[in-house]
């Protein structure tokens, strides 16, 4: 068999103008490395991309959806490191549209959000982004207009280091999204208006082993302790590399290869819990980055973020499956080395019920004690001054504490080994910095209302205040998340390091950290890429209801510099 | 001794001014002491409100040196840069992470110290670039999709029909309402009324109402109610609805007629599921007057109640059918004008209906 892994293919003509909604090469399991066939791959110095609506269906669902050169996912843009490229995107929509270089470094103006970084890309218009790729890992790009990420406009970015990677023979993206066939507008509109609409696993009154007093408690703060995910299995078919459960997608290896995975949670409002079962693996990068090796059986990896693992799978078939955090459906592939066979996907967990811990209280239940319920859950002197407490704000955690150590809800007791942020090392030194001013940030909501916040404050009440970093300022960066959510938070242009335990020179650099409920993250930044920068939860709905702010990092460059 | 006194003085400063400025309660109002730079430069205030350059500057400085001397206590040290931290709070002996929570830098200046470098240059960085005109529609439509939408139902809560068990006439009662707007501020109609099939119309209302949040779970609402049956008569309506601890939902309105009659009605009902679907939702209706009002059979005091089951299937959550008992009893005075006129008081009803939204 033959392997390439470093071949390049230019960009295929006529791409661009590719109207029919076929999978791209990638998609349908060809190996990276048989790059060839090349259809859905578009690599090289100038690269053409094209949006466009059509239809799609997977399984027994279908409808509209915002393809990129005619597939969803769209295409897989791959660059190397070193070289300068130029993507030229029309929208043929007939609302505006944009791409994101989701974990690029990009000077500000290409890095793609209307109204932040560039005007957007009217109707029927080509806009050029051109930049020097300076770096190597897994990353992806996806719309920032709208809602359009949802229906089908994002895909996978794959930069090849300028020095040959020894560490595996064969080569796979494993994208992970959603598709539904409801348009994303009146998703929006259910979540505003409809009591947990795609929500079919909340508490009954004879389901579950919770305690009639807790019930109580639940009930009194007007919390459902079943608020794992907004949008669920009840709309959403989990799609890998664009194909449902029923698509039987195959990933074919020959024993004894060492198969890297390169898995990125392209949905716009999933965590997925990934395992192979049976086959151990190798976390090699975390949002692009290479990490030290840790060996793990199952990992969470939250909305926007990619990891990277080897695994070396015996002779066989096995279900590759991306479980739906809240257990309501679950992506599955066939990582296999006898074309065919399709494995049989382990059966869904039981539903996660929210704990204590996940409201930002210990967990005194689990000491036995039962006088917690005396913690006022909307205490405003847990936040700073700030922070505005106002109808947006159903809840302030009272006792926050730092959960870099948690692998993820409904993972806290599963029996093998799960990932966890605190598992993570930079695997090359980061440059020695001292932090120059600590900052904290809340994460605020409220479910009834579906508003969410930082601070309090909805994007539209801080569009002309941006969070401000003088270049080259290190940041300490506290997070604190006083919903019941887990939201995985994005800063635009920079790789930041979690202050996860690691010692300081190697502590991991991420572009996503999720926040897990009632829980603290700490972050610190050299905030050395000028410009504006967007800075949200990257799920979708959540950012579209406010959960965004504008970061600046000053001075700018003079325009001649730029 | 001056020297260390000084800057702790600065730091308290701040905080007292955060305090004061947590009550300004308007959602755009950035605290004076995290924004009060940013303002200054980009010549938002005018100068009088703005410190002295050379005041503030040294100002900030002053803090590290605060920083530096604090260090050597380590307690110090969490009071000027943790302040309001609820991890510093006492709780940390039942962590089993202790030493894991404290991730403060030693040293690092606190939020509000924004290097004077980041406040230089215009107000939007893509302004140099693709120029104001080309942005200011793009950032205008950010808004929009962030946080700016609008939105809105029409949610039939019961469309039913009602069947006495003592063997009168099978009625009907209507219960709409509907509300379109952003997250705080809306525009809410509802509409009620009840008849017996076959003969006229006994009573129908409508209200008009803007809706405005007090707080995450509670609206007040005000606005006008028009009688269409069984006179015509309007009120001014105040009101609050929303969801109560342990997830009831209550609607309760005080009404001034035309009249001078002053009258109030609260709603409460809550749902409990038996399985995703089936849902059963006890609910109760409480009327009240403030005085007798002849012409409508009512007296002075709590005028009707009427508590109900209703079991719901909800075959999807915007349409469920239902079936239901409520209980009906006029009370009071209310109750005796109802006898006095030979009519039952009270009675029992069987419901089928449906409960659907848009």
């Amino acid at each position: 068999m033959q392997i390439n892994r470093r071949r390049f293919i230019t960009s295929t003509a006529g791409l661009a103008a590719a109207t029919s909604l076929s999978m791209p090469t990638w998609a349908k399991g060809g190996s990276l490395t048989h790059a060839k066939r090349g259809f859905g791959e578009v690599s090289g110095e100038d690269i053409r991309l094209a949006i466009a609506n059509h239809h799609f269906m997977t399984g027994g669902r279908s409808g509209h959806a915002v393809a990129v050169n005619g597939t969803v996912p769209g295409p897989l843009v791959r660059l190397r490191e070193g070289q300068n490229v130029k993507l030229h995107v029309t929208n043929h929509l007939e609302e505006d549209s944009s791409i994101h270089w989701h974990g690029l470094l990009v000077p500000f103006q290409f890095d793609g959000v209307p109204g932040v970084s560039f005007p957007g890309i009217k109707p029927g218009e080509t806009f050029t982004y051109e930049f020097p790729i300076r770096q190597s890992g897994t990353y992806w790009w996806h719309s920032h207009s709208g809602l359009q990420e949802q229906a089908g406009h994002y895909g996978p970015i794959v930069v090849e280091s300028a020095e040959p990677d020894p560490r595996y023979d064969r080569d796979y993206v494993v994208l992970l999204s959603e598709f539904t066939p409801i348009h994303p507008h009146q998703i929006m509109r259910k979540l505003k208006v409809g009591e947990h609409y795609f929500n079919r696993q909340m508490q009954t009154a004879t389901d579950g082993d919770m305690s009639g007093e807790m019930r109580r408690m639940w009930g009194e703060m007007r919390m459902n302790p079943r608020d794992i995910s907004d949008v669920t299995g009840t709309t959403y078919t989990y799609l890998i590399n664009g194909h449902g459960p029923a698509d039987d997608l195959q990933l074919e290896f020959q024993p004894g290869e060492r198969v890297r995975l390169r898995v990125i949670n392209g949905s716009a409002m999933t965590f997925f819990n990934v395992r192979i079962p049976g086959v151990p693996m190798t976390v090699i990068q975390a949002d692009g980055q290479d990490v030290a090796d840790v060996e793990v059986d199952e990992f969470q990896i939250g909305v926007a973020e990619t990891y990277d693992v080897i695994v070396t799978p015996p002779a066989g078939s096995h279900a590759l499956v991306a479980e739906a955090m809240d257990r309501s459906g679950m992506g599955v592939t066939s990582l296999t080395s006898h074309k065919g066979h399709i494995a049989t996907p382990p059966a869904l967990r039981e539903p996660v019920t929210l704990s204590m811990t996940d409201m930002g209280m210990m967990d005194h239940s689990a000491h036995g004690g039962g006088g917690s319920m005396d913690h006022s859950m909307r205490d405003k002197s847990a936040v700073p001054d700030d922070v505005k407490v106002g109808p947006g704000v159903d809840m302030i955690a009272p006792m926050p504490m730092d959960r870099m150590d948690f692998p993820g809800l409904g993972l806290e007791t599963v029996k093998h080994r799960v990932l966890r942020y605190t598992d993570l090392k930079a695997k090359r030194m980061n440059p020695h910095r001292t932090v120059d001013r600590e900052m904290e940030i809340h994460l605020t909501g409220n479910m009834e209302r579906y508003m969410w916040s930082f601070d309090g404050k909805k994007f539209t009440a801080v569009t002309d205040d941006p969070i401000r970093f003088g270049f080259d300022e290190r940041v300490r960066v506290k997070l604190v998340n006083d919903t019941m959510m887990a939201h995985p938070i994005h800063l635009h242009g920079h790789f930041f390091e979690l202050v996860n335990g690691a010692d300081h020179m190697h502590q991991p650099l991420k572009h996503t950290v999720v926040v897990q409920p009632g829980g603290n993250a700490t972050f610190d930044l050299t905030a050395n890429e000028p410009g504006d920068w967007a800075f949200h939860c990257h799920l979708l709905f959540h950012m579209h209801a406010g959960m965004m702010q504008v970061v600046t990092v000053r001075p700018f460059p003079a325009p001649g510099e730029a | 001794m001056r020297v260390v006194a000084l800057p702790l003085v600065l730091l308290s400063a701040p905080l007292a001014a955060q305090d004061h400025a947590g009550h300004a309660g308007h959602s755009a109002e950035p605290t004076p002491a995290a924004q009060e730079p940013d303002h200054c430069a980009m010549g938002h205030l005018p100068p009088e409100k703005c410190p002295p350059k050379s005041e503030a500057e040294p100002a900030a400085e002053m803090d590290h040196s605060a920083m530096n001397h604090a260090q050597m206590d380590q307690s110090e040290m969490d009071h000027s840069t943790m302040d309001h931290s609820a991890t510093s709070q006492p709780s940390v002996d039942h962590s089993a992470h202790g030493a894991m929570t404290d991730k403060s830098a030693p040293g690092a200046a606190p939020e509000s110290a924004v290097p004077p470098r980041a406040l230089e240059g215009p107000r939007h960085a893509a302004d140099l670039i693709w120029g104001e005109s080309a942005m200011a529609p793009s950032r205008a439509q950010l808004a929009h999709e962030n946080g700016g939408m609008k939105t809105g139902m029409i949610m039939l809560e019961r469309l039913e029909a009602r069947v006495p068990t003592d063997g009168g006439d099978t009625g009907y009662v209507w219960d709409a309402q509907g509300w379109y707007g952003g997250d705080l501020n809306r525009f809410v109609f509802k509409s009620e009324g009840e008849g017996v099939f076959g003969a006229e119309l006994e009573d129908a209302e409508i209200q008009a109402l803007y809706s405005r949040a007090i707080g995450p779970f509670f609206d007040l609402q005000a606005g006008v109610r028009y009688d269409i049956e069984p006179d015509s008569r309007a009120h001014a309506v105040i009101g609050v609805q929303g969801l109560a601890p342990y997830m009831f939902h209550v609607d309760g309105a005080v009404f001034l007629s035309d009249q001078g009659d002053l009258t109030a009605r609260i709603e409460g009902e809550y749902d409990q599921k038996i399985t995703q679907r089936l849902i059963l939702q006890p609910r109760v209706e409480l009327e009240l007057s403030a005085q007798d009002i002849p012409e409508r059979e009512i007296g002075a005091g709590l005028t009707k109640v009427e508590p109900g089951l209703r079991l719901r299937y909800e075959f999807t959550p915007e349409f469920a059918p239902y079936v239901g008992v409520e209980y009906e009893a006029k009370l009071g005075v209310t109750a005796d004008i109802a006898k006095a006129a030979g009519e039952d008081p009270d009675g029992l009803k069987l419901l089928v209906g449906l409960r659907a939204w848009f």
